[in-house]
């Protein structure tokens, strides 16, 4: 039985977690590795590293993040944010990330995605897509969220596994940071569609918002940030509940 | 043999992936791995390492000679694991690229996994392994049905040396185990807690066969 996952999002800008992070007994709480440390304790799936930075002093620190968390940690991490070429993946890669995330670069220049496929295979490939609500139904957006790419979200998510991606990390923009529960409607959507596995972020507040994802939003995995670093939620005891509600999770715990 | 307590250990660098974040995982747990590129590399250590993730034409960088030496210091005892696609090589071939030849240590071939609703294919994720059979050295200790984290589209069939099953749609080999030849379709060395325990197994049998 395939497990669900749960992924818990550092954003990071010149090597300190930014987004708010509350952990009162960790020595630094902006430090992504020993957030990520904690993370892994706690027993959760994979780890999502994306720079915020935008900046070459902050992308040079980000590299440093990933090596320093890819020492010590053995879970699946991913790198995103501002890859624009297949050198910015090599870089990540090289530096310890098992997959590399993509997204305003795979809308202008498609044939990157296949290009990180073909070097690192579809494994490592991840395609970001960040969608919201429009009159006419879900559009696809870039630039962080800025830009309508006229492209629906299925019918983008399908190009892209076409185009060699292995998995599709999926963010409603409608929700993001909200609260609210993620958009299960898109995430199935897209979910049902495509070969290949989705990841919902974006909404996450309480435990039925990751149940209703899983069910309803068909989600292969759910991704959230801030409920994680101000544990409003513990990994373990969301990990428990989910699992008395059917839904298939690794429980660590013991080990095993 | 080496002069040191610190177990030797050679990944078989082939191109195919992983063979960093093996070797950091190796590390942290206090063994020596060293890389090789050419059979020579392969020479005293005390176990060897297949590693790989991706397409089975890859493993035709596999040479003559370092498909040689590595069969010789098999037949000589020396402890050898293969990982994913490091595992579909120690087995005749596989459907991904039927005129590539595996080694051959475990008969049969590797084929696609069959997706369906609710069945992705590549098989992401962390998946519960069955183990099939009592005794097993390189699953020593792992308690009853790990999640380990697997990450491939092709699996290998089971068999007569099969000592764990994992299921996603098909029934497949997670774990197979011959003497001194181990592998694994799942990565060890991304399996948090697990995985480190299987690496470490793997270590305590490279150490016992000095």
């Amino acid at each position: 039985m395939l497990a669900r996952r749960l992924i818990a999002c550092l954003d990071v800008s010149h090597g300190q977690v930014v987004k708010g992070v509350n952990f009162g007994d960790l020595k630094d709480a902006g430090d992504p590795v020993a957030l990520a440390r904690r993370y892994n304790e706690e027993g959760i799936d994979e780890l999502v590293v994306l720079d915020i930075s935008a900046t070459l002093e902050g992308r040079s620190a980000f590299i440093d993040t990933i090596a320093a968390i890819a020492r010590e940690l053995f879970i699946p991490l991913t790198a995103g944010g501002g890859i624009r070429s297949l050198a910015d993946a090599r870089a990540v890669i090289d530096a310890g990330a098992d997959k590399v995330s993509v997204n305003t670069a795979a809308l202008l220049d498609p044939p990157i995605i296949s290009a990180i496929a073909e070097t690192y295979g579809s494994q490592a490939t991840v395609v970001a897509i960040d969608a919201q609500m429009a009159p006419e139904g879900y559009e696809v957006v870039s630039r962080a969220g800025t830009s309508p790419a006229g492209r629906a979200p299925l019918e983008w998510a399908a190009a892209a596994a076409t185009l060699g991606a292995g998995e599709i990390l999926l963010t409603s923009i409608d929700r993001d940071g909200t609260r609210q529960g993620f958009d299960c409607r898109l995430t199935s959507e897209v979910s049902a569609g495509v070969p290949i596995p989705v990841i919902a972020s974006g909404g996450a507040g309480t435990y039925e918002h990751f149940a209703d994802v899983f069910t309803h939003g068909q989600a292969d995995a759910a991704l959230a940030a801030s409920v994680f670093h101000f544990q409003h939620h513990s990994v373990p005891s969301l990990k428990r509940w989910l699992s008395t509600r059917n839904i298939p999770m690794r429980l660590t715990g013991e080990r095993c | 043999m080496t002069a040191t307590d610190v177990t030797n250990v050679a990944i078989i660098d082939y191109g195919a992936g992983n063979v960093t974040s093996v070797a950091k995982a190796l590390r942290h747990l206090g063994a020596e791995p060293r890389v090789a590129t050419a059979p020579g590399a392969l020479a005293g250590a005390d176990g060897i390492i297949v590693p790989g993730v991706g397409h089975f034409a890859r493993t035709t960088a596999i040479d003559t000679a370092m498909r040689r030496v590595l069969q010789h210091a098999i037949d000589a005892g020396t402890p050898v694991l293969g990982i994913c696609l490091g595992l579909h090589w120690l087995y005749e071939g596989s459907t991904e690229a039927p005129d590539a030849a595996g080694l051959g240590t475990f008969q049969g071939r590797c084929s696609a996994l069959c997706g369906s609703p609710g069945i992705k294919v590549p098989h992401v994720g962390w998946n519960a392994i069955d183990i099939t059979a009592n005794g097993s050295r390189l699953l020593n200790d792992l308690g009853h049905q790990p999640y380990a984290y697997f990450c491939h589209s092709y699996a290998a069939p089971r068999g007569d040396w099969t000592v764990g099953i994992a299921s996603h749609g098909d029934v497949f080999s997670a774990v197979v185990e011959r003497d001194v030849v181990f592998g694994v379709q799942f990565h060890p060395e991304k399996s948090g807690a697990v995985g480190l325990q299987v690496l470490g197994n793997f270590l305590r049998i490279c150490d016992e066969a000095r």
